[in-house]
């Protein structure tokens, strides 16, 4: 059957800021086709789809739908021209009704009362094989409920290209088969259907074909029947590097910190992180690696003493912390400096300088109501040297240096503190090479002195090469913890899928 | 106890016209604090016009004008500029207050004459009185003048509006979850200035009453609170017009029982000025109870007081 | 056409936007006066000349910013955290009512304390009333602009119960009011201005010193740019903004006590006389710097000052300061958004499409 060419995305560039999202990008989807988008953490993905759906607009590069250049300026021209997105942060109003939802800023001709519209809503549920009640209230629905409006309202609009952002991130099994049905459903009515996911099993069992995208550009375009689990892999997380970053080893001491079936719940309760289990050492380096959201942000802050632990105990030299707040924890040793995506707002003050930034830690610890400076000017000249940090002064505000300063400027701060154990997420995020180097001297430095440094990266090279072990999380869950010197890239990106390296066919991320 | 209910409905309607125009700000988002600006604005544009056309029409629809315009200062500080909802509101005040203050000083002491007040004079309904039981009661609210018909025309649109068509719908998705708004397609600015601009109409209409009717002369200040009263009551009677009306009634009944209990001698002082501290007591009570519950029936629009933009990254 | 986000913008560009929010307030207002059959440089020249044109014009100043400087003070603390406190009216009276107590009631305080007394219940009564609304915003994250909102028409009924209930004065017969203060209750004068005037000034360099040198200002700060940083410090936010609350309120009911101690002579409800309001504008338009609430307050009380000058030489109604107040207003609020955003024209996209 030949199918022709429904959407075309060709040579999309789009920058925020210092952040190139998407470089020179190229996908098209056929209709009748359902079109896999496979990619690691900020490797453009949802970047790429939101230009379809209207919310951003791309720096240079042009769209076609059947053929047509159109240029997508907001989401109600998206709508328009029949484009529906099915987000992975549910956008629908809790106080009102499913059917009032689906309803929402529709328009159509003449005046149609409520009684018909509903009644033509039934009729797309029941040509789809859709279930849900009409007259419940948001609030009161159950997540797949809820992404079952989110479908029907796309539907109800009449769109034909749909696109899906991680739609089985919070559905059971069963749910996601009943999903697949519905899609599978909708691409034999001539739909054009995008989906968006990291699980490399689904992408096997649902799309027709597949795009990767790397770091910002699109590596390959594959045709599923024609690929593998093994291959996918390989293109997603790209061929090893040498990055020459020298392990230095250790004799390893005495456990540090102990995590047993550390369970967190979050939104709509469900579990974020679920029966962790590890154990780290005095001198080493424990890298956690994983997609986006699997956990990696709770787990720093659960031991942290900043997010809620609804089961398992966290053993901090012996003692118990959970419970503690999180001053008591950061004075019993334990420092944390994660950069966010944005990299401020987390450990920093954007509008503070230096100086005013390093004594965030200490002017607790000094006497009396009023803080000196002083020793927080002679951190912030140490750190300065210490890290290379180009700044005009120590008082000029830190978010007008370079994302890279900003975030020496954090970690400075953290092992300034001489903490027995550092937590630091995603350090290098945004850095260049040499900026990069020097934090992973930094970092070996401390291991040397004895100190536990948790590592939370998204580069795999990196994590190969500097840590010792690294923990796998998938969903909230830990797929492995492995020693960094005799596991391959290929298996780690399987543990980030959900594949557990032993069978390394189908065992998918059970929820 | 019939003249007394009547003139509590009288008392109230300013408050109707208040609160609707407050409770249309903030179903699209946004914490007004110029009502009471926009209540003198149109108070004192529809006496200006009533005095020099002595066309009620005309009268009403400078009142509504100018309450508007005060509204659009404020809209397009908020919502195009995004500056702070808050002290824009207040500078509107401060605006309103005197630039009513201003225009009014040539219209101080000045009276309609008898052809103009005669249009809203009360309907007098023959018989309605003398039916048992129901007579009485629908007269309180049906030998009323046009001004206050024209307030309950305002509840009943304002209720079919908000829950019975989809422009209803859609403003309460913009005020409850300014995202999804958007992301459903709809005009957020367009809905947001439209309903802003109808709020400030209202509480023009709302000042009208006032000196049009209710006093019906030009004085300074002459809704004397009834703005800030109106901003309580919209969280007192939860955004919903139906109950914006009895609220109304029962703050306008609550404001005038304190001059009634003055002329009975009782050493009630006390009475008046504590009554007149009610409808502000009951609101915080109501934030409260609502912040410790989180009863979500009660709440206010979800994104209210939240400037939106679109690319947030 | 995009509006993108500022990084942040240079003292240079903070300033000339600043300047041409005034000169924009300046053309609209001038426009206002020709509309109002005036000559605009006659009547600026007046408001000036009206405001520090001789000794006594300059002192009615002074003592005009007082009252401004003083509350903006309280709710720049409170701003700082981004806690909107919008009652300063209310905590003034209650400042103003606690102090009047001990003027008139207390009999049991001797003569000479009673002015220190005086302010010290006037700050605690002012701060207590801030207290509320902190409590429920800390504990329950309950609205705290609508609620100090709210307060302030509770304050004012309570004042006007008191000037016309159990406080009213028995010698005056005609209306209402409650007695003057004794003369040991008054503030005395130097040099000719009532010592609020100097407490004002000592009060801007504590509360400049407040928030830069102490552990509590570091905090406010840091609560006020980014709770989640703040959490991250370890900081106990509950505490920081009940006590801050406290203060603000406190410096409020100071206002108060001032205001009825040194110029109304006794507790009506003038005393707050919108300064609650105007502090809220004075506060946000100086960009939340204690020395800056100085020049503000200043330039704004020329403007009052004068505002009621020109009525009496120009024939100019009173009111028309107030209009003038509110279009300088809206040009100061609306210029803070080219502070922080940039427009930019996005040209079209001219690619050629290639057939592949």
């Amino acid at each position: 059957m030949n199918k022709t060419v429904y959407v075309e995305m060709r040579n999309i560039c789009k920058t925020f800021g210092v952040i190139r999202a998407n470089i020179d990008v190229n996908f098209s989807v056929l209709e009748g086709e359902i079109h896999g988008l496979l990619g690691e953490n900020g490797a453009g993905k949802s970047t790429l789809v939101n230009m379809l759906s209207g919310i951003y607009r791309p720096d240079s590069g042009n769209i076609f739908i059947h053929g047509k250049q159109v240029s997508i300026n907001s989401p109600r021209h998206a709508i328009d021209l029949g484009i529906g997105m099915i987000h992975q942060h549910f956008k629908l109003v809790d106080v009102l009704t499913a059917a009032e939802n689906i309803m929402l800023g529709y328009r159509n001709p003449g005046f149609t009362s409520r009684k018909s519209m509903i009644k033509s809503i039934r009729d797309v549920m029941t040509r789809y094989g859709m279930e849900v009640d009409l007259n419940k209230k948001i609030r009161d629905m159950s997540v797949s409920e809820k992404q079952t409006v989110e479908i029907l309202k796309v539907l109800y609009r009449g769109s034909k290209i749909l696109i899906l952002d991680e739609p089985t991130a919070v559905l059971t099994p069963q749910e996601t088969k009943k999903l697949f049905a519905i899609l599978r459903n909708l691409a034999e009515t001539g739909c054009a259907i995008i989906i968006i996911t990291h699980k490399l099993n689904e992408i096997m069992e649902i799309t027709d074909r597949v795009t990767v995208l790397r770091q910002g550009k699109s590596v390959a375009t594959v045709e599923t029947a024609k690929t593998n689990i093994r291959e996918l892999t390989e293109l997603m997380v790209g061929k090893p590097v040498n990055l020459s970053i020298e392990r230095v080893n250790t004799k390893k001491g005495n456990i540090l910190l102990s995590v047993k079936d550390l369970t967190a719940l979050g939104e709509h309760n469900v579990p974020v992180l679920e029966n962790v289990n590890f154990d780290m050492y005095e001198g080493e380096i424990l890298g956690v690696a994983g997609v986006a959201g699997s956990g990696q942000k709770e787990l720093c802050e659960t031991i942290a003493g900043l997010y809620p632990v609804a089961k398992g105990d966290i053993y901090f030299k012996g003692e118990n912390i959970v419970g503690y707040s999180p001053r008591e924890i950061i004075r019993r040793g334990v420092s944390m400096s994660f950069i966010p995506e944005d990299r401020l707002g987390m450990g920093l003050v954007p509008s503070m300088d230096m100086v005013d930034n390093m004594l965030l830690k200490d002017y607790v610890n000094q006497p009396g109501i009023t803080i000196s400076r002083k020793p927080a000017k002679e951190k912030a000249e140490r750190v300065l040297k210490r890290l290379d940090i180009q700044a005009p002064s120590i008082y000029t505000p830190i978010r007008k240096l370079s994302g890279g300063n900003i975030q020496k400027v954090l970690l400075g701060r953290e092992i300034d503190a001489n903490p027995h154990l550092l937590i630091t997420a995603y350090p290098v995020r945004g850095l260049d090479i040499g900026a990069s180097y020097t934090i992973y001297d930094l970092l070996k430095e401390q291991k040397q002195k004895g100190v536990g440094i948790l590592y939370i990266g998204e580069d795999l090279d990196v994590l190969l090469e500097l840590c010792d072990r690294i923990m796998v999380l998938c969903y909230g869950r830990v797929t492995g913890i492995v020693d960094a010197q005799s596991v391959t890239k290929e298996d780690l990106g399987l543990m980030m899928a959900g594949v557990s390296p032993v069978k390394k066919e189908d065992a998918a991320c059970k929820l | 106890m019939i003249p007394f209910l009547k003139n509590a409905i009288i008392s109230g309607t300013p408050l109707v016209f208040g609160i609707l125009g407050a409770m249309y700000n903030e179903k699209a988002g946004n914490l007004n604090l110029g009502i009471e600006g926009m209540m003198l604005m149109g108070a004192v544009a529809g006496f200006h016009i009533a005095m020099a056309t002595l066309n009620p029409v005309l009268a009403l629809l400078a009142a509504m004008v100018f309450g508007a315009l005060g509204a659009l200062i404020y809209a397009f500080l908020t919502v195009t500029l995004r500056a702070n909802q808050s002290v824009t509101g207040l500078a509107l005040t401060i605006f309103g207050t005197g630039l009513s203050r201003f225009w009014g000083k040539r219209l101080m002491g000045l009276v309609l004459p008898e052809t103009f007040s005669r249009n809203f004079r009360p309907i007098s309904i023959p018989f309605l009185s003398e039916i048992p039981v129901l007579g009485p009661i629908l007269s309180v609210f049906l030998e009323q003048d046009l001004f206050v018909y024209l307030s309950y025309v305002a509840v009943i649109l304002s209720g079919i509006y908000l829950y019975h068509t989809r422009m209803g719908l859609n403003l309460r998705a913009v005020g409850e979850n300014t995202a999804a708004a958007d992301a459903s397609g709809i005009n957020v600015t367009l809905y947001k200035y439209a309903h802003i601009l109808l709020g400030g109409a209202l509480c023009g209409l709302g000042g009208a009453y006032l000196s049009l009717v209710y006093v019906p002369s030009w004085q300074d200040n002459i809704t004397s609170g009834r703005g800030w009263i109106a901003i309580a009551l919209v969280i007192f009677t939860s955004w919903n017009p139906y109950r914006a009306f009895w609220g109304a009634f029962l703050f306008g009944g609550l404001d005038i029982v304190g001059f009634r209990i003055q002329t009975l001698n009782l050493p009630v002082t006390i009475n008046q000025h504590f009554l007149r501290m009610l409808p502000y007591i009951a609101t915080i009570l109501v934030i409260i109870v609502g912040a410790i519950r989180k009863s979500t029936s009660h709440m206010p629009p979800k994104d209210l007081g939240n400037p939106y933009f679109r690319e947030e990254r | 056409m995009q509006i993108v986000k500022r990084e942040g913008a240079s003292v240079k560009q903070l300033v000339i936007i600043r300047l041409i929010a005034i000169m924009a307030a300046i053309i609209v207002s001038s426009v206002f006066i020709v509309f109002l059959g005036y000559d605009p440089i006659r009547v600026y020249i007046n408001i000036i000349s009206g405001a520090l044109g001789s000794n006594i014009r300059f002192r009615s100043t002074l003592l005009e910013m007082v009252p401004l400087v003083i509350t903006s003070l309280g709710i720049l603390v409170a701003f700082k955290m981004k806690f909107w406190n919008i009652g300063g009216e209310g905590q003034i009276l209650m400042g103003a009512f606690a102090a009047t107590y001990i003027a008139l009631f207390a009999d049991w305080v001797p003569k000479y304390l009673v002015l220190p007394v005086m302010f010290i219940v006037g700050f605690i009564a002012g701060g207590l009333w801030g207290l509320i609304p902190a409590f429920f915003k800390a504990k329950f994250g309950a609205n705290e602009t609508i609620m100090t909102l709210m307060l302030n028409y509770i304050a004012t009924q309570w004042v006007t119960y008191l000037q016309y209930g159990p406080w009213r004065d028995p010698n005056l017969k005609g209306f209402a009011k409650i007695a003057n203060f004794p003369d040991h209750a008054l503030l005395p004068k130097l040099f000719g201005i009532h010592i609020g005037f100097y407490l004002s000034l000592i009060l801007v360099a504590v509360i400049s010193w407040f928030l830069r040198k102490t552990k509590r200002g570091f905090e406010i700060a840091v609560v006020g740019e980014s709770v989640s940083t703040a959490r991250y410090a370890g900081m106990d936010i509950s505490r920081i903004i009940i006590t801050t609350m406290l203060l603000s309120g406190g410096l409020c009911g100071i206002t108060g006590v001032i205001q009825a101690a040194g110029v109304n002579k006794t507790l009506t409800m003038n005393v707050s006389s919108g300064y609650g309001f105007t502090a809220v504008i004075t506060t946000y338009l100086s960009g939340l710097s204690a020395p800056r609430v100085l020049v503000v307050s200043f330039l704004f009380a020329i403007l009052l000052q004068g505002g009621s000058y020109i009525q009496s030489a120009l024939q100019i109604p009173q009111a028309a300061a107030d209009v003038l107040q509110g279009m300088i207003l809206f040009c100061a609020l609306g210029s803070e958004f080219f502070a922080r955003y940039k427009v930019r024209f996005a040209k079209k996209n001219s690619v050629s499409s290639e057939v592949k």
